[in-house]
């Protein structure tokens, strides 16, 4: 195989979402000596943003994007290592959890996969994450977004106690927070002070880049 | 294996109707529209005041077949229970169909309770402590029965045995530090997305059968759950609702509208027995032809 049939093949298998592929051209191709940076950037990223804009236009389903997903996390597990060495930057980090009192991750899950898709370095806190732990977290992991999850519009005000604990801990500005679950509108994120709001995995994806470039923009004007 | 224990009745009620919910009756269709969730025009028009959405969907709902109401007002940013107290009413003024009070608002709840004339089923609890402690006393008061959840404040357990583990303590707390009938219990034994995990529609298969093996409770689900994420979602859920009905279902929330649905769980009322002599069947064929002909008539 050629390395351009080595990244068409890659791309392919991983919007078809078969793992076993997707892993053994990942291997032939580092035996070829061909750089990690190369697959992740020419065909793995590129893969999982055709499968969210076919999941956009209602032409993939939930369980197509999430086999996508886990067949592009095979392949990951293998370069990860590999890319730190090479030093090739993630696109950025996203520190992600559903808030304290609510145990759903189904839809966390999904956006947590299209976010790795789309190059972002995701760090999952799991479910029922306490304000405190969030502080924790992104006092240990300075990620540049957090997302908080709710799936109950009795555990959308831990949105706002999140933030105020971000508040006292005097770490509010160094992060942008975006907020989502199935009861959560703009209006809602826009009441508790959320940076960000999207209704679908796919969207997240647009809002945390769009979010993080007018961010890095301001930070370097 | 065991046989299914003898099935236990929920009783509903409103002024002027009684429908019971069990195993050797026919399955009750619990509308479920009367629901801002995630519809942003109706949420609005509920913040300023206006109520029409409500007397359109619970008619939609009634003309559908719906045996109960499911009315939630969780409108973010509003007062809940003055809204859900005032949807309650309305809707009681529409129809003679039992409530299903559904907020996760207590105070919401005690005040749908305290406002609706009849006997409500309440949706829901879950096996946490926190939350039994402050429901169940209401679900006692005001002489309702219960929607309860087999999750804790841990996880959503995604097998069987947890979930009827978790089902003994909603049982036992229930009926024995709060003194609810057993059969006011009705469980929802957890119907999650077979598209996120192709394992889910056994898991809740087998939650169901143990639990009408060992109590005969009364069961439930958000029937459109299943078949979050796919394509062909109606399709999907006329399957599910019979097949859960084999295993004990006996009630479903869900969008009554849909008549794929709807004719689903009557076929299958019908061929489990629970229709005699398929006389709800023929009936509503019946009602069907009088409504083709009498739109034939005025065209």
């Amino acid at each position: 195989m050629t390395p351009d049939e080595i990244l068409k093949g890659l791309y392919d298998e991983t919007l078809a979402g078969n793992g076993p592929a997707v892993l053994s051209l990942t291997n032939q191709a580092l035996e070829m000596k061909m750089e990690p940076g190369t697959l992740l950037f020419e065909a793995l990223i590129p893969a999982l943003e055709e499968v969210g804009a076919r999941f956009e236009r209602g032409d993939y389903f939930v369980p197509e994007m999430l086999i996508a997903g886990k067949a592009m996390a095979g392949s990951m597990e293998v370069l990860r290592p590999l890319l730190a060495d090479t030093g090739v930057q993630t696109i950025g980090t996203f520190l992600m959890g559903t808030v304290k009192g609510d145990v759903h991750d189904i839809g966390k899950n999904l956006v947590n996969i299209m976010l790795e898709g789309a190059g972002f370095e995701v760090i999952d806190l799991g479910v029922q994450v306490a304000p405190e732990k969030f502080v924790a977290a992104i006092n240990e992991h300075q990620p540049d977004i957090v997302g908080f999850s709710a799936f109950l519009t009795t555990t959308m005000p831990m949105f706002k106690a999140n933030l105020n604990a971000l508040e006292k801990a005097g770490i509010r500005d160094q992060v942008i927070v975006m907020v989502g679950g199935a009861p959560v509108t703009q209006e809602y994120a826009d009441v508790v002070g959320a940076d960000g709001y999207a209704a679908d995995a796919s969207a997240t994806v647009k809002r945390a880049k769009a979010l993080l470039a007018e961010r890095r923009a301001t930070v370097n004007a | 294996m065991s046989e299914p224990r003898e099935p236990l009745h929920t009783v509903l009620r409103s002024p002027s109707k009684e429908v019971v919910m069990g195993a050797d009756k026919p399955f009750v269709v619990i509308g479920e529209r009367i629901n801002p969730t995630g519809r942003r025009i109706f949420q609005q028009q509920l913040r300023d005041g206006d109520l029409s959405a409500i007397e359109r969907d619970v008619k939609a709902q009634v003309e559908g077949g719906a045996d109960v109401l499911d009315i939630n007002m969780g409108v973010p940013l509003t007062d809940e229970p003055e809204l859900l107290v005032k949807a309650i009413k309305l809707a009681q003024s529409l129809t003679d169909l039992p409530i299903c009070i559904d907020s996760s608002v207590v105070e919401a709840l005690e005040a749908g309770l305290e406002a609706y004339e009849g006997r409500a089923l309440v949706n829901s609890i879950t096996a946490e402590d926190e939350r039994m402690e402050q429901v169940l006393p209401l679900v006692k008061k005001y002489d309702a029965a219960i929607i309860a959840l087999p999750n804790d404040a841990d996880e959503i357990p995604m097998e069987a045995d947890k979930r009827v583990v978790l089902t003994e303590k909603i049982v036992r707390v229930a009926t024995q530090e709060y003194g609810i009938a057993i059969e006011d219990i009705v469980i929802d034994p957890l119907a999650m997305p077979i598209g996120a995990d192709p394992t889910v529609g056994r898991t809740a298969l087998d939650t169901m059968l143990a639990i009408s093996q060992r109590w005969g409770l009364n069961m439930t689900c958000g029937a459109s759950n299943v078949s979050f994420g796919m394509p062909g979602r109606h399709a999907i859920n006329a399957t599910w609702l019979p097949m859960a009905m084999t295993v004990g279902m006996t009630s479903a929330i869900m969008d009554a509208r849909t008549p794929q649905i709807v004719e689903a769980v009557r076929a299958a009322d019908l061929l489990l027995g629970n229709d005699e002599w398929g006389m709800n069947w023929i009936a509503a064929h019946r009602a069907r032809q009088a409504a083709a002909a009498a739109a034939g008539s005025t065209t």
